[in-house]
């Protein structure tokens, strides 16, 4: 059981509340989680990835384990506190005002 | 009974304000989409319950929500669990992906940049949604980076009209300040083939057959920011209005200077006449009287507010050349607010009733198309659009 925590927007969006758990089957990478994540979420399609490149939106950041993953391949293994469940993988949004 | 229904974008999410034919007393719901960026509502004419909206951000990118209720829920269409069989979920409703087939979009891939070297195309949100007028799932999306996208499902998904970028002219196309955003979209009533768009900066744009071909109509026109001030494209048209009576007479707020052509668009002069600034964003028409015209003249290009920090509509009743200022009940005094592109609009109810928003949070109404204004509500966040759908 993977678990994710959105930012708030996006929780609207995907009408859910707290972090979501995902089933991911096979390697557990940025790429599994996401595709998993869009598959039970399909509005949150082309909001963390762009629709086309696949790239991760300029403005979203990934942590784990206190660690920042945004810059990780998306198809490097995450750690294996997010793939045991111990620790969640962060969807954030980039600090700015407004 | 009759009744209005007044969609209103703002920089941190929609309200709709509703109220009888009377429009005194107003109900004010929202806000919707709390804390997102929303340019764009419009009702569908054909449907007055169905309601699309363009929601955006700069984090998260386009989404398009839906109501099939007059905005009292909302979904994003194709945005549920549906397998339809494949190994992924249908959730297109927010996927604006550029045509670049040489069969039908070719392969254009640039735009003017504001330094005036070529620069990709790129999306980044939709400014105006434009309904069809006679079915209820078919709806236009102008775009930025500018480009023309059509629905026939109800938004679920989008395609675009390659034919408007991919006509010659589109490696001229310059982005204004706000953005290179195709903004303004006009179906006309009595042939949905002609279709109008305006782009800032490239201009006026006209299709005679639904959306295949196009051709700039900026004969006319000039700029002074343009190397060629009466170049073919390049113009920073803000808004165009027609009135349903007479789709041939189309009326611009451009840049600069207050334009009219009576040929749709084949031609363009300017009505500017007595305003005292014809720089400005908004333009629209009377429901019931199509020489009635208004504007809210801003100060100029580098100061966008009231002259002399008075808010003033200015109301032609000669299709332009004349003009008369509206003040009662608009501020008067230290008001430095601006009204944008897609922030006005008119119902079609006896007297015809106008509106407008500004980037302060207000929403002003006026019952008798002008004569005297009453904030709905004043304290939104700044402005962005508003529609108005007259309710029978």
């Amino acid at each position: 059981m993977i678990r994710v925590i959105l930012p708030a927007h996006l929780r609207t969006l995907a009408r859910v509340e707290g972090e979501v758990r995902l089933e991911v089957e096979g390697p557990v990478t940025q790429r599994s989680v996401l595709d998993a994540l869009e598959a039970c979420y399909p509005m949150l399609r082309g909001t963390i990835r762009d629709h086309v490149t696949q790239q991760r939106r300029p403005f979203l950041r990934f942590f784990a384990c206190e660690e920042d993953l945004s810059h990780e391949s998306p198809d490097a293994a995450l750690p294996d506190a997010v793939t045991s469940g111990a620790e969640p993988f962060l969807i954030i949004g980039a600090i700015a005002g407004g | 009974m009759s009744g209005v229904r007044v969609l209103v974008g703002t920089r941190k999410g929609a309200f709709i304000l509703t109220s009888d034919g009377k429009r005194e007393k107003w109900e004010v719901s929202g806000p919707f989409f709390t804390g997102w960026e929303i340019y764009h509502l419009k009702g569908s004419p054909a449907d007055p319950n169905r309601i699309y909206a363009s929601q955006t951000s700069g984090w998260f990118g386009q989404v398009i929500q839906r109501s099939s209720d007059g905005g009292k829920t909302w979904e994003t269409p194709g945005g549920g669990i549906t397998m339809d069989g494949g190994p992924m979920p249908k959730g297109e409703s927010n996927k604006f992906v550029y045509d670049t087939s040489p069969e039908t979009g070719k392969p254009l891939t640039t735009h003017q940049f504001y330094d005036g070297t070529q620069h990709p195309w790129e999306f980044k949100r939709v400014w105006h949604l434009e309904p069809s007028l006679d079915n209820p799932d078919a709806v236009y999306a102008g775009v930025e980076d500018a480009a023309l996208f059509r629905s026939t499902d109800g938004a679920r998904t989008w395609q675009e009209l390659p034919g408007l970028r991919g006509h010659g002219t589109g490696p001229k196309w310059q982005p204004g300040a706000g953005g290179m955003c195709l903004h303004t979209v006009l179906i006309d009533p009595s042939n949905p083939k002609r279709i109008f768009v305006a782009i800032s900066a490239a201009g006026a744009f006209r299709t005679d057959d639904g959306g295949k071909n196009w051709k700039p109509i900026n004969k006319g026109l000039r700029s002074q920011f343009i190397p060629d001030q009466t170049a073919e494209v390049g113009h920073c048209v803000h808004r165009i209005a027609l009135h349903r009576s007479r789709p041939n007479v189309l009326f611009m707020q451009k840049h600069w200077d207050v334009m009219r052509s009576d040929d749709a668009g084949n031609t363009w002069h300017e009505v500017s006449g007595n305003l005292p600034t014809d720089f400005g964003f908004v333009i629209d028409v009377h429901a019931h009287e199509p020489e009635t015209i208004y504007v809210v003249p801003i100060k100029s290009d580098s100061e966008h507010f009231p002259l002399e920090g008075k808010l003033r509509v200015y109301r032609s009743r000669s299709g332009g050349n004349e003009w008369e200022p509206l003040t009662k009940g608009l501020p008067q005094r230290d008001c430095y607010v601006n009204v944008l592109r897609d922030a006005m609009a008119v119902d079609s109810l006896d007297k015809c009733g106008i509106y407008f928003g500004t980037t302060g949070g207000q929403v002003y109404a006026s019952a008798d198309a002008g004569n005297s204004w009453a904030p709905i509500v004043r304290d939104l966040p700044p402005v962005l659009s508003v529609e108005v759908q007259t309710l029978s």
